[in-house]
C-alpha cells in the first residue's frame, strides 16, 4: 500500500469522504474513485455499475467493486440521473487500479442539484482526511 | 533444529483429461447388447456429450497422480481452525461401502428396517449429546442445518401470526449464519462481542425486541471461547418472545461437558464431518442434523422416522413441518459413519475426546504466545486465534507465514477468520493430534517466526516445493475460466 | 481408544506447560450453570470387531441391489460402477482432504472439479458449471431462487412431472420468501401442460425436468419457443443425466439454467444420499450462481493451476447479500462422477444410454403384449409407468418376498394414478431378468 504522500489525489476533482470523485462538466458530472480508494482495494476484479436512465439521491448505493476477496459498495457523492457509464470496465476492471481518473472513471450523471457540489471536498481538504 | 517434514519428492506431471486419451479408447466393461435395438424417433436424439475417451491405466493414473498433489488429514496435521479436521477411521469407510447399502430408499420400508434403524438410533445419539428433544438428519451440511433451523424459526413465527424481521448475529459469526438466516428473510442485526471476546447480556438486551426473531449464536464461539453469558442471554431472548439458534459447528469442545439442551438453546445443528469424524471428501459430502427442543419440534422437516411396535416407520404426518429439504432422507452414507464413530467412542470417549481436543488447543495456545500475539489472552476451548501483530514489523503476512508452513509439512491453520481480528491465525488441532506431532508444529511456527525476522524471503517466496506456487487469483477472477472448451 | 493419541505421561506434560492442575480446571471458563446436569449416557464403546458384525448384519437387512432384483428408480439409479471408480476415489489425499482453500496443495481436487464441471458443461450442453450442490433437490430449488434474483419477479411455474421430492423442496425453500410456486399439470402424454403458464411474463422461471418423473422425454424446444420472447428463465432439471447419451441436452433445447441430480453418475445408491447437486448455466449469468466454482489460472512461475474464484459472490465475503448460504459443494461426489463420465469416454456414455433405452423398450413391449398398460406413450428412456390396477398390491407383495421389485407404486405422490407402478430398468438388469419380470408380473 503506498504512503498518503505517494498518492495521486488530483488538484482539479471533488472528493467525498467515501472516497468518490467528482468532476464537474457543466451541468454533468463525472465520477470515479480516488487513488486511496484502489489503493486500499488492491487489484479489482469487477465493477458493476448501474443502468443508464436510473436516477439516485445523495448517499444512495449505485454499484460495487470487487477484489479477490473483497466487494466494496459504491455511492452516490452527489445526487442525479445516470447518463452514461463506463463500460469497457467490464473487460478492463484493472483501468480502476491503473488510471483511477482518466481510464478508470465510471459513471457520467446529469446533476440533480448543483448546490450538491458544496458538501464536497477540495484536495487539500481530502488529504487531511486521509492523514487524520 | 526443527524436523522438516515437507521434502521435494518426485512429483509427477499431469495433464487434463482430454490432454491425454484417444479416440476409441475406453476403461469401461460395456455390458452385452442381450436385447435387439429398439426404434426411437431421430428428431429427438442428441448427439452425446464429446468426453474424452481413455483406457482404464489412464485413468488409474491420472487420479493417483492428481491425488498426491493434495494434502488431506492422513498426510499431516490440518490445524483449519472451526473446521475440525480430525482423523477419519478407515473402518467407518469401510463399513459404508458396504453392498448391503446400495438400496433405493423409496422401496418399503418394511425392506429397509436396517437403513432405518442407523438413522433412528444415530438421532437418538445426538439427542443425547446436545440434550435436545427431537432431531432430523436431512440437512446435508452444515449451512443447510444452518437454512433448516431458520425455517424452523421462521415457521415457528408464522404459526403464531407473527412475523419478525431481524435476527441478531454476532460479529464473530461464520458468514453462513447471516446467508441463512437472509434466505429466511431475517436482517441480520450485528453486535460486538466484548473485550474478552465473548457477548454480553447487556449487548443483546439492548437490540433484542419483539420485532426480532431470536439470536444466532456459535457456542463455543470462533475465537476458541465458551458463550459463558449464554444462559442470560437466553433469557433476555425468550423474554422478548425470541428464540435462540446455535450453531454448533463447535460441538467438539463440549461433549459430555455441556449440553445446548439445558442452557436455554431452542435449536442446534451439528457438523457430522466435524465432531463426529466423518471425513470433509475435498469439501463434502457432509451432514448436518438438526436439533430442536419440545417447543420446535412440530416444525422440524419431513419425512421423520418413527418407531413403533418395534419396527421403524417413515411418517409424513407433521402438518407444522417446514417440509422437505432432500430429495430422500439426507446423506445416508455419512450419517453412517457417524454412527460408527459413537458407537466406537461411547459416552466415555467421546467426553474425553472433548477434554483431549481443548488441551491440545490450550497447548498450542500456551506455547506459541511467545511468538505470536495473542489477543484474548485466556483459557480457550478446542481452538486458538492469533493475530499478525508481532509479523507486521518484518512485513511478513499471515499469508506469507501460511505458505511457508507448507513447505514445513503442515496444511495451514485457518486464516482471516474471524474478521475481528487482524490477521487471524486460527489453529484447532482436535484431539487425534498427538503432544508429538504438535510439538513439532510448534517448533515450525517459531522457526518461521525466526525467519521472518531474519530472512523474510523465505515466507515471501514460499511455498516453492508445493505442486504450484502461488497462483495468480486476481487473473482467475478477472478472466474467468470455469470449463474449458474443447471441441473434437 | 485408538483414535486417542495421548499417553498419560503426554497430558502430564501438557498440562504443566499449561500450568494448569487438571483437565477438568481447562473447562473453568464453562460457568458452572452450563455444566451439564444430566449424567451422559450412550453406550459401551464397541471394538472394531463388534462394530463390524453390528453394522454388517443390519446392512442385510435392506433391499439391496445384491439379494434383489430391483426395477425401481425414481432418482436413485442401480448402475455398474467401475471398479476403479470406488478404489481411486478412496484414496485418502481425496477423501480426508477439506474445501480447497490453500491452492498450492489441493491441485488435485482442484483440477478434478475443474475437469468435472468441463464434463458437466459438456454433458448438459452448457457454458458454465458450478462445482456442485448438495442434491438434485436443492440444485432446483438454487436456481429458482437464482430466476427470481435475476428476474426480480416472485412467481415460478413448476411442472407437476418433476419428482416429487424436488418439488417438495423447492416448496420449503420458497416459502419464506413468499415466492409463488404455479404447479402445471401434466397431459394424457404424459408431458407437461404449459398453458397454466402462458402468461410467461409474469414468470422468474418456467422448470420442467426431462426425462421427467414418469421417464418422459418433454419436448423442451417447443417450452423455449412459447417464452422465447420474455425474461423468463428457462430451467431444465433431470434425475437421470445418463438420458442426454441418447437425447438433446438441456443446452442444445434452449435451456438457460440446467440442474439435476447425478447420482446415476457412478455414485452409490447409499439409501438415497449423498449424491450430486450438478447446476450449469449459460455465462451471462456466471455471477448469479450459487455454489463454488473452481478457475484456471497460472503461477507467479506461468505453470498452469486452479483456484476457487468468484468467491465474492459467496456467503464468507458477502455474507446476507450472498447468491447462496451454501458453503461447500459435494465435492467427492463429483469427483465420483467425473472418473466415471471419463472411463466411458464419449463412445461408451452413448452405447450405455442406448442399452438402457433398448432393454426398457423390451420390457415395455413385453408387458404390453400380456396385456398390461403402459401410461404414457411420449417417448422415455429407462423409467416409465405401467397400469397394473389397484388389485395389484397382493401381487407386488408377494413379489416382493421373491425379492424382486416391481417398481413403485405412485399412489403416494400422484393420488389419482392408484394402479400405476413406476418401473425402471438399467444395463444391470439382463433379458432373462426381463423375461422373469414380466412373468411374475402376468401370471
Amino acid at each position: 500500500m503506498k504512503e498518503i504522500n505517494e498518492l495521486n489525489i488530483e488538484d482539479n476533482l471533488l472528493y467525498a469522504e467515501d472516497h468518490e470523485w467528482v468532476k464537474q462538466e457543466g451541468e454533468n458530472a463525472v465520477i470515479g474513485i480516488s487513488d486511496y480508494a484502489q489503493d486500499r482495494l488492491g487489484d479489482l476484479v469487477f465493477v458493476e455499475l448501474p443502468e443508464i436512465g436510473s436516477v439516485f439521491d445523495k448517499g444512495d448505493e449505485f454499484g460495487s467493486i470487487e477484489s479477490v476477496k473483497a466487494v466494496s459498495d459504491l455511492y452516490m457523492p452527489i445526487g442525479g440521473e445516470i447518463i452514461e457509464i463506463n463500460e469497457s470496465l467490464a473487460d478492463t476492471p484493472e483501468n480502476v487500479n491503473n488510471s483511477p481518473y482518466e481510464k478508470g472513471w465510471m459513471i457520467k450523471i446529469k446533476i440533480m442539484d448543483s448546490a450538491q457540489l458544496k458538501s464536497l471536498m477540495d484536495k487539500d481538504t481530502y488529504i487531511k482526511q486521509l492523514e487524520g | 533444529m526443527t524436523k522438516q517434514f515437507a521434502n521435494t519428492g518426485l512429483m509427477l506431471n499431469e495433464p487434463l483429461l482430454w490432454e491425454k486419451g484417444g479416440k476409441g479408447k475406453s476403461a469401461f466393461s460395456m455390458p452385452n447388447q442381450d436385447v435387439e435395438q429398439a426404434f426411437i424417433d431421430k428428431d429427438i436424439t442428441g448427439e452425446g456429450p464429446n468426453f474424452p475417451e481413455l483406457s482404464e491405466i489412464d485413468i488409474a493414473r491420472h487420479y493417483t497422480r492428481l491425488s498426491t498433489w493434495n494434502f488431506g488429514v492422513d498426510t499431516g496435521m490440518y490445524p483449519l481452525g472451526s473446521c475440525t479436521m480430525k482423523y477419519n477411521p478407515k473402518i467407518n469407510e469401510k463399513l459404508a461401502a458396504l453392498s448391503g447399502w446400495s438400496a433405493n430408499p423409496l422401496i418399503a420400508e418394511e425392506l429397509n428396517q436396517g437403513a432405518l434403524e442407523i438413522m433412528y438410533r444415530l438421532a437418538d445419539f445426538l439427542k443425547e449429546i446436545t440434550g435436545m428433544d427431537a432431531v432430523s438428519l436431512q440437512p446435508a451440511a452444515g449451512a443447510h442445518g444452518e437454512l433448516a433451523g431458520m425455517l424452523i424459526c421462521h415457521a415457528y413465527f408464522k404459526s403464531k401470526n407473527s412475523i419478525r424481521k431481524k435476527i441478531i448475529i454476532p460479529d464473530t459469526a461464520h458468514g453462513t449464519n447471516p446467508a441463512s438466516a437472509a434466505l429466511c428473510g431475517f436482517k441480520p442485526v450485528a453486535v460486538k462481542s466484548g473485550q474478552n471476546g465473548t457477548l454480553s447480556a447487556e449487548t443483546v438486551a439492548a437490540v433484542m425486541d419483539e420485532d426480532t426473531a431470536g439470536i444466532m449464536i456459535t457456542n463455543p464461539n470462533t475465537l476458541g471461547l465458551f458463550e459463558e453469558n449464554i444462559k442470560d442471554i437466553a433469557e433476555i431472548v425468550h423474554s422478548k418472545g425470541g428464540l435462540v439458534y446455535c450453531d454448533g459447528a463447535n460441538m467438539n469442545a463440549i461433549m459430555g461437558i455441556a449440553a445446548p439442551g439445558e442452557i436455554g438453546i431452542d435449536v442446534i445443528q451439528l457438523n457430522l464431518h466435524k465432531t463426529f469424524s466423518t471425513p470433509h471428501g475435498g469439501g463434502g459430502p457432509g451432514s448436518g442434523p438438526i436439533c430442536v427442543n419440545k417447543k420446535l419440534e412440530p416444525f422440524l422437516p419431513v419425512p421423520r422416522i418413527i418407531k413403533q411396535d418395534n419396527k421403524y416407520i417413515i411418517s409424513e404426518d407433521f402438518p407444522q413441518s417446514i417440509g422437505r429439504l432432500h430429495t430422500f432422507f439426507g446423506n445416508f452414507g455419512v450419517m453412517l459413519k457417524a454412527y460408527c464413530y459413537i458407537m466406537s467412542m461411547g459416552d466415555k470417549y467421546l467426553e474425553k475426546a472433548s477434554k483431549l481436543a481443548v488441551l491440545n488447543a490450550n497447548y498450542i495456545k500456551t506455547s506459541l504466545k511467545e511468538v505470536l500475539e495473542l489477543p484474548y489472552d485466556r483459557l480457550c476451548m478446542h481452538e486458538c486465534v492469533f493475530s499478525d501483530k508481532k509479523l507486521e514489523q518484518y512485513k511478513v503476512t499471515t499469508l506469507d507465514l501460511a505458505k511457508r508452513l507448507m513447505e514445513y509439512g503442515y496444511h495451514p491453520p485457518t486464516i482471516y477468520f474471524p474478521l475481528i481480528v487482524h490477521g487471524a491465525i486460527m489453529i484447532e488441532p482436535t484431539e487425534t493430534e498427538s503432544k508429538e506431532e504438535i510439538d513439532n508444529f510448534i517448533e515450525a511456527i517459531k522457526s518461521i517466526v525466526c525467519e521472518a525476522k531474519e530472512n523474510p524471503q523465505l515466507l515471501l517466496d514460499a511455498p516453492k516445493i508445493c505442486k504450484t506456487r502461488r497462483l495468480d487469483e486476481t487473473k482467475a477472477a478477472r478472466k474467468p475460466i470455469l470449463t474449458e472448451g474443447y471441441r473434437l | 481408544m485408538r483414535y486417542l493419541p495421548h499417553s498419560e505421561d503426554d497430558i502430564r506434560e501438557m498440562l504443566e506447560k499449561i500450568g494448569a492442575e487438571s483437565i477438568e480446571e481447562l473447562f473453568c471458563s464453562v460457568p458452572k450453570e452450563c455444566i451439564r446436569k444430566k449424567p451422559f449416557k450412550i453406550a459401551e464403546p464397541l471394538t472394531e470387531w463388534e462394530l463390524e458384525s453390528h453394522i454388517k448384519n443390519l446392512s442385510q437387512k435392506t433391499a439391496s441391489s445384491d439379494e434383489y432384483k430391483v426395477f425401481a428408480g425414481a432418482g436413485s439409479y442401480e448402475h455398474y460402477i467401475p471398479a476403479t471408480a470406488s478404489y481411486l476415489l478412496s484414496r485418502s489425499e481425496f477423501v480426508t482432504a477439506y474445501t480447497p482453500y490453500q491452492p498450492e496443495i489441493s491441485q488435485g481436487t482442484l483440477q478434478g472439479i475443474f475437469e468435472y464441471q468441463t464434463l458437466t458443461a459438456q454433458l448438459l450442453g452448457m457454458e458454465i458449471s458450478n462445482a456442485s450442490l448438495y442434491d438434485g433437490s436443492s440444485a432446483l430449488a438454487e436456481a429458482l431462487l437464482m430466476a427470481v434474483r435475476i428476474t426480480g419477479r416472485k412467481k415460478v411455474a413448476l411442472s407437476s412431472a418433476i419428482h416429487p421430492g424436488h418439488r417438495m423442496v423447492a416448496k420449503t425453500y420458497l416459502k419464506p420468501a413468499n415466492i409463488e410456486i404455479i404447479e402445471m399439470p401434466y397431459l394424457k402424454n404424459g408431458l407437461t401442460d404449459i398453458s397454466s403458464a402462458s402468461d410467461s411474463e409474469s414468470f422468474a422461471a418456467i422448470a420442467v425436468q426431462s426425462p421427467n418423473f414418469f421417464g418422459c422425454i418433454e419436448d423442451l424446444k417447443k417450452i423455449k419457443e412459447s417464452i422465447k420472447d420474455t425474461k423468463t428463465l428457462f430451467i431444465v432439471s433431470f434425475t437421470e443425466p445418463l438420458a442426454y447419451g441418447l437425447y438433446k441436452n438441456p443446452g442444445t433445447c434452449g435451456a438457460d439454467i440446467a440442474c439435476g441430480e447425478g447420482q446415476s453418475l457412478g455414485i452409490p445408491q447409499s439409501f438415497g444420499g449423498p449424491g450430486l447437486g450438478m447446476f450449469a448455466a449459460n455465462k451471462k449469468y456466471m455471477r448469479s450462481i450459487p455454489g463454488r466454482l473452481v478457475g484456471q489460472t497460472n503461477d507467479i512461475d506461468g505453470k498452469r493451476g486452479f483456484v476457487l474464484t468468484l468467491s465474492t459472490r459467496e456467503q464468507h465475503i458477502r455474507r446476507e447479500k450472498a447468491t447462496s448460504n451454501i458453503c461447500t459443494n459435494a465435492s467427492l461426489c463429483a469427483l465420483g462422477a467425473s472418473i466415471y463420465m471419463a472411463s466411458l469416454g464419449k463412445r461408451n456414455f452413448k452405447k450405455l444410454a442406448r442399452l438402457n433405452y433398448d432393454k426398457t423398450e423390451y420390457l415395455k413391449k413385453t408387458l404390453k403384449k400380456e396385456g398390461v398398460k403402459i401410461r404414457f406413450e411420449a417417448p422415455g428412456f429407462n423409467e416409465f409407468i405401467a397400469d397394473f390396477g389397484k388389485e395389484f398390491s397382493a401381487k407386488y407383495n408377494e413379489l416382493k418376498s421373491k425379492k424382486i421389485i416391481a417398481g413403485i407404486p405412485i399412489k403416494q405422490f400422484y393420488p389419482e394414478l392408484d394402479g400405476s407402478y413406476l418401473l425402471c430398468v438399467t444395463e444391470t438388469k439382463t433379458k432373462e431378468d426381463l423375461d422373469i419380470l414380466s412373468k411374475e408380473i402376468t401370471s
